[in-house]
């Protein structure tokens, strides 16, 4: 038998059918819905008469639209917002799937409830209407994003339409130095590649920096691969991602867990095993960076300066520039002398319990600058619990943060938290497109580390310089 | 969905690299629970001021392509959000063809599922349907699915690939769904075994 990779295992495992023509029939074996890309589909089951075929694999979680201020009991004010809620309220009980409503603690972004109640495990297929499921193949699950089409499909026949993607490698070999986090691989991987050379592949991330990094980290690498045009990215599972999942709610257990336990423990690329596209970093190479541009591919260390559109080729002059101007940039400027309005740290790339304790340990005995708009999103009510727990919160609260309820909020700004036009933001979330946090707004990803030594200083800045100062 | 078989139109230049899931539709559209209507809001932020005024420039406010129903359109087009809202959108709008270098892989896949056909062609192809595109009104595009070829209004053509299956259900407008639960008995059998594999599933 030829050498496999993870991606072929774990697709080989779920082939439901093909045809002469390579198109597959793949099982899905969990699939997870949020309110703004599944009222469409439901509606498309009424019509025809349809059911859903597994419900007890359907896990619904509203996130998107939810308010994440503390009167958030008082309801959703923005009237379409507050239909979709409904909607999925109904959706839920109508159709018997799984439910977090607003009002439950578990409730948070889908991508992070997901992992946290066990719903994500080893070797399992994983989709929701969202880009960022591509999150979960942190566990060695092939987790992807599809249109509400597609829900609609998965719900009715629990099976996906696919055609087979290549396998791409990237390893990122040897240590990460202090200060350099996994947001900075990830990003870091999407600047060398560019936000289309992931597109027809299958990524697995591997190498000593990857295995090195908590599932908390491995998440965030994970989470970005649709960033880099990949259709999902993977790491194989191993005595962390065993760790992490024994207990959870919807784990196996008992003679169960065993039986999983053996069956996970294959799920590796075989030596041999064949790659299309091979990607290598040096995890010594990478350092803290920021995004200056429009596209996540507009990555940099933060020591570089904003670039020049003829350091560009092709269509990227064009659009250089015009990420320059929307992002109101001079080429030659120093990215630490970029100046922020406003600090954003949350999303399903960088709202759970570890972001926070790194965004915290910088913050700790500090305020943030004068005038500066800051707040945290905890990306599930428990990971907001533990916090409170782990003494975060008063950390955030003493350093002059807001301290949010959980949801998607400014990541995408469906819901109040919003930049309006021209404020600049610091954001550990996952985009930073045109309008994407408020029209006209400016954002500069990062890690939550980053975004909370900015918060301090009221401009782009090197955590490692105030690291040092804690040292 | 609609059948697509052959469409002569108008093209529309976008030669911008990486226009997002977000420039064509905008979050604060996604907020509806209908397929129908986002054609008004295609493209919104470069389309219209924050007032709701026409942006003059904007390829698609021109006398010339407000009747578009091609997009001739730069690198990994439809990136980001799987929001079928953005071929949700296009479609009200007219569009059902988009020619690129390259798209995002869930854009790609949500277009065939609305009857879009979106197309991938070389750089220097592309460039050729971007002068013609150009031309405006009086240039008309021709995209014949059958035969795979774009033809330009002066009469050049070229083959592109294309998915069989997908190929198929295009032309014949078929709906996914309706074909997969013909193949109910093999994913009950799949089922029955994988719970026996793998039961903690």
């Amino acid at each position: 038998m030829s050498p496999k990779t993870l991606y072929d295992k774990i697709w080989d495992a779920h082939v439901v059918d093909t045809q002469d023509d390579g198109t597959c029939l793949l099982y899905i074996d969990r699939h997870l819905v949020h309110e703004v890309t599944s009222p469409q589909a439901f509606e498309g089951l009424r019509m025809t008469g349809r059911t859903v075929r597994a419900p007890e694999k359907t896990i619904a979680v509203p996130d998107h639209n939810v308010p994440t201020t503390l009167d958030r009991e008082k309801g959703i004010e923005n009237e379409e917002s507050r239909i979709q809620v409904e909607a999925l309220d109904k959706n839920a009980k109508d159709f018997g799937v799984h439910y977090y409503p607003v009002s439950d603690i578990r409730q948070g972004i889908v991508h992070i409830v997901g992992p946290e109640q066990g719903w994500t495990l080893p070797g399992m297929t994983v989709v929701c209407g969202d880009s960022h499921t591509a999150t979960h193949g942190a566990f060695g699950a092939l987790a992807h994003g599809i249109g509400t089409s597609e829900v609609e499909h998965v719900l009715a026949t629990q099976t996906l339409i696919q055609k087979k993607s290549k396998n791409m490698k990237v390893e990122i070999t040897g240590k990460l130095r202090p200060g350099v986090t996994a947001k900075d691989i990830t990003l870091s991987v999407i600047g060398a590649t560019g936000t289309a050379g992931g597109t027809g592949y299958v990524i697995e991330y591997c190498g000593e920096a990857i295995r090195d990094l908590s599932m908390e980290g491995r998440m965030t690498v994970c989470n970005m691969a649709i960033e880099g045009g990949a259709r999902a990215g993977l790491i194989a599972p191993d005595e962390k991602t065993f760790e992490y999942v024994k207990g959870r709610p919807h784990a196996p257990k008992g003679a169960q867990w065993e039986a999983a336990l053996n069956w996970w423990k294959t799920l590796k690329t075989d030596e041999g095993a064949h790659f299309d596209k091979v990607v290598t970093l040096k995890g010594e190479d990478i350092a803290p960076v920021v995004t200056w541009g429009t596209s996540p591919e507009d990555v940099l260390p933060i020591t570089a300066a904003v670039p020049s559109p003829e350091d560009f080729k092709g269509g990227k002059v064009e659009a250089a520039q015009r990420s320059l101007d929307y992002m109101g940039l001079k080429p030659g400027q120093k990215l630490t002398d970029i100046k922020i309005d406003t600090v954003f740290i949350g999303s399903c790339t960088n709202g759970r319990i570890e972001d926070l304790r790194a965004a915290a340990a910088i913050l700790k005995g500090k305020k943030i600058k004068d005038g500066m708009r800051a707040m945290v999103v905890p990306g599930s009510g428990l990971v907001r619990a533990q916090a409170e727990e782990e003494g975060l919160a008063q950390i955030f609260l003493d350093a002059g943060f807001e301290w949010r309820l959980a949801g998607c909020s400014m990541c995408l700004a469906m819901n109040p938290d919003q930049l309006s036009p021209g404020e600049r933001c610091a954001a550990t979330s996952n985009r930073n497109f045109e309008g994407r946090q408020g029209r006209g707004g400016r954002t500069h990803l990062m890690s939550p580390a980053m975004a909370a030594a900015a918060a301090v200083t009221g401009h782009l800045t090197d955590v490692r310089e105030m690291m040092n100062e804690t040292v | 969905m609609d059948k697509f078989t052959t469409l002569t139109g108008i093209a529309a230049p976008m030669p911008l690299v990486n226009i997002d899931t977000d420039m064509i539709i905008p979050k604060q559209f996604l907020k509806t629970i209908k397929r129908s209507g986002l054609g008004a809001n295609l493209f919104d932020e470069m389309r219209f001021t924050q007032d709701g005024k026409e942006i003059p420039d904007f390829v698609l406010n021109q006398p010339a392509y407000r009747n578009a129903e091609i997009l001739v359109a730069g690198d990994n087009f439809g990136c980001g959000s799987s929001r079928e809202h953005a071929p949700w959108a296009l479609l009200d709008f007219g569009i059902r063809c988009v020619i690129s270098t390259s798209f995002a892989d869930i854009f790609f896949n949500n277009c065939f599922k609305n009857g879009i056909l979106p197309i991938v062609l070389p750089q220097e192809q592309v460039d050729i349907l971007m002068e013609d595109a150009r031309k405006g009104a009086n240039a008309r595009m021709t995209v014949d699915l059958e035969a795979q070829t774009v033809t330009t209004s002066d009469g050049q053509s070229f083959g592109f690939e294309v998915d069989s299956f997908r190929k198929h259900c295009l032309l014949n407008g078929l709906d996914d769904i309706g074909l997969t639960l013909e193949k109910a008995p093999a994913i009950d059998r799949f089922e029955n075994e994988a719970a026996q594999a793998r039961p903690w599933v």
